[in-house]
């Protein structure tokens, strides 16, 4: 459950986003989380609606969007998608699977007005 | 199909109210959205009722330069923004952003004659910053300069993450007893509350630095970066950092370390690395222990390995028992080797 030190890192970023930009206000922040991150989207939303209280972001809509899970499989030298750390290769059965796309955590990009 | 909302076109796809990415002006580029003629559009009436028909609108309008702003992030991490236009001409078929376009008519109103067909609400006024940074890439850079000064230094750095209860202290009293007599060591201990495990190091002789992280349930770069300032460890040492006891979060947070060492012990499932795989994809190393205990037990040890590499395949596994020094020399070997190999890199740092 480290989704509240997780909301503390994107209100430091956003706010570092808009430093020089007074008065802004921050509507939506968009975020991109990849399926086989660590974090549990729901319990994020949950967090980032306490810290953002009172921040540039203060009551902003967060959009989350998904990066779907892919990994190389050795067996098979090739990208093959997977939802979970431990999915075996759709293709050959195998569990020779490295996640390569899907991990990703980021603040993608912010809407200010 | 509608560009801003995906409706229209082949199929209209209605309640997607919500603006899509796609449809965001990016600041520095001009969006090629599609040309302005002939087409099919879908109205709303007030009353509720839907069609569609196809016509034509030629239109002119007039905009100020594309003035926008740039956020450039530096590989130093420094970010700095500045405004700047294009001034620019083009025929209809591009995209501005910008400027509202609404029709109105007795009973009608048309939000959507604009070259993208749709009206964004506060698109007017707001525009979107591009940030595109890691949620964790403050804890990133921070342990990317505690994995410097490592390297820098020659230490050899251990981050060792388990559940509570798996014998991380144990195995550590044990192997620094081991190791004591020929290899200068260093222990951070993290915990919740108290000092018990660090004083428990500290009665083999070597410095231990208890951290307490009140109610958080991980270490971070930050924590252990200070916690270096006050060891002080010696060049060519090992440092040991023994993680809070948590098999979920730890696996998120980088501290600069050479290696994640993950600890399963006989006496808990099997199926942990399964039920738990962030811990395990994350480690270099997993040490299975208590095995001593396996005769007590109907723990599958094959079974355990198999699961644990279903979620890391190269992952390397060491059976070893603190109580009895099993599996110690493959154990101590393995450290020995990763030791020789922050030597050679600090007396050789441009080979790496």
């Amino acid at each position: 459950m480290h989704e509240m030190a997780l909301a503390e890192s994107v209100r430091g970023i956003v706010e570092n986003a808009v430093r020089d930009r007074p008065g802004c206000k921050v509507k939506t922040v968009v975020l991109e989380i990849g399926t086989l991150a660590s974090v549990e989207v729901d319990a994020l939303r949950f967090c980032l609606e306490v810290v953002l209280r009172d921040s540039v972001a203060d009551g902003a809509n967060v959009e989350v969007e998904n990066v779907p899970g892919q990994g190389w499989c050795i067996e098979c030298a090739g990208n093959v998608p997977i939802s979970s750390l431990f999915d075996a290769c759709p293709d050959c059965g195998g569990y020779q699977v490295r996640p390569t796309s899907g991990t990703e955590m980021r603040v993608k990009e912010l809407e200010v007005e | 199909m509608c560009t801003v909302c995906g409706c229209g076109g082949g199929g209209a796809k209605i309640g997607t109210a919500a603006r899509r990415p796609k449809a965001r002006p990016v600041s520095g580029k001009t969006v090629a959205w599609r040309p302005v003629g002939e087409h099919e559009h879908e109205h709303v009436h007030l009353d509720g009722t839907r069609h569609s028909h196809p016509h034509e609108h030629p239109h002119d309008h007039d905009h100020a330069p594309d003035e926008h702003e740039h956020v450039h992030l530096h590989a130093d991490g420094t970010r700095h923004g500045h405004a700047h236009s294009h001034p620019h001409d083009h025929t209809h078929g591009e995209a501005h952003a910008g400027v509202e376009h609404v029709s109105e008519g007795a009973g009608h109103m048309h939000f959507g004659t604009g070259p993208a067909h749709a009206h964004v609400p506060g698109m007017s006024q707001s525009q979107m910053l591009k940030i595109e940074q890691d949620i964790l890439g403050k804890n990133g850079a921070l342990a990317a300069i505690n994995r410097r000064e490592f390297a820098a230094r020659g230490i050899f750095a251990l981050n060792l993450v388990s559940s509570p209860g798996s014998g991380k202290t144990s195995l550590l009293v044990r192997t620094i007893r081991e190791l004591a007599d020929r290899v200068a060591v260093t222990v951070i201990e993290g915990d919740q509350q108290t000092e018990f495990d660090a004083e428990r190091i500290r009665e083999t002789g070597v410095p231990a630095l208890q951290i307490n992280t009140g109610k958080g349930c991980h270490l971070d770069a930050d924590m252990v970066a200070r916690g270096l300032r006050k060891l002080a460890p010696a060049d060519d040492s090992l440092l040991l950092i023994e993680n809070v006891g948590n098999l979920v979060c730890p696996a998120a947070f980088d501290l600069g370390e050479a290696h994640k060492v993950a600890i399963l012990s006989v006496t808990e499932g099997e199926d942990k690395p399964l039920k738990y795989p962030d811990m395990f994809a994350a480690a270099d190393l997993m040490l299975l222990n208590k095995i001593d205990l396996l005769p007590y037990l109907d723990f599958d040890t094959e079974r355990a390995i198999d699961y644990a590499r279903r979620v890391n395949p190269a992952l390397v596994v060491i059976r070893v028992s603190a109580r009895t020094g099993e599996g110690f020399d493959e154990w101590l070997a393995w450290i020995d080797a990763g030791l020789q190999r922050a030597r050679r890199d600090r007396s050789a740092p441009q080979a790496r």
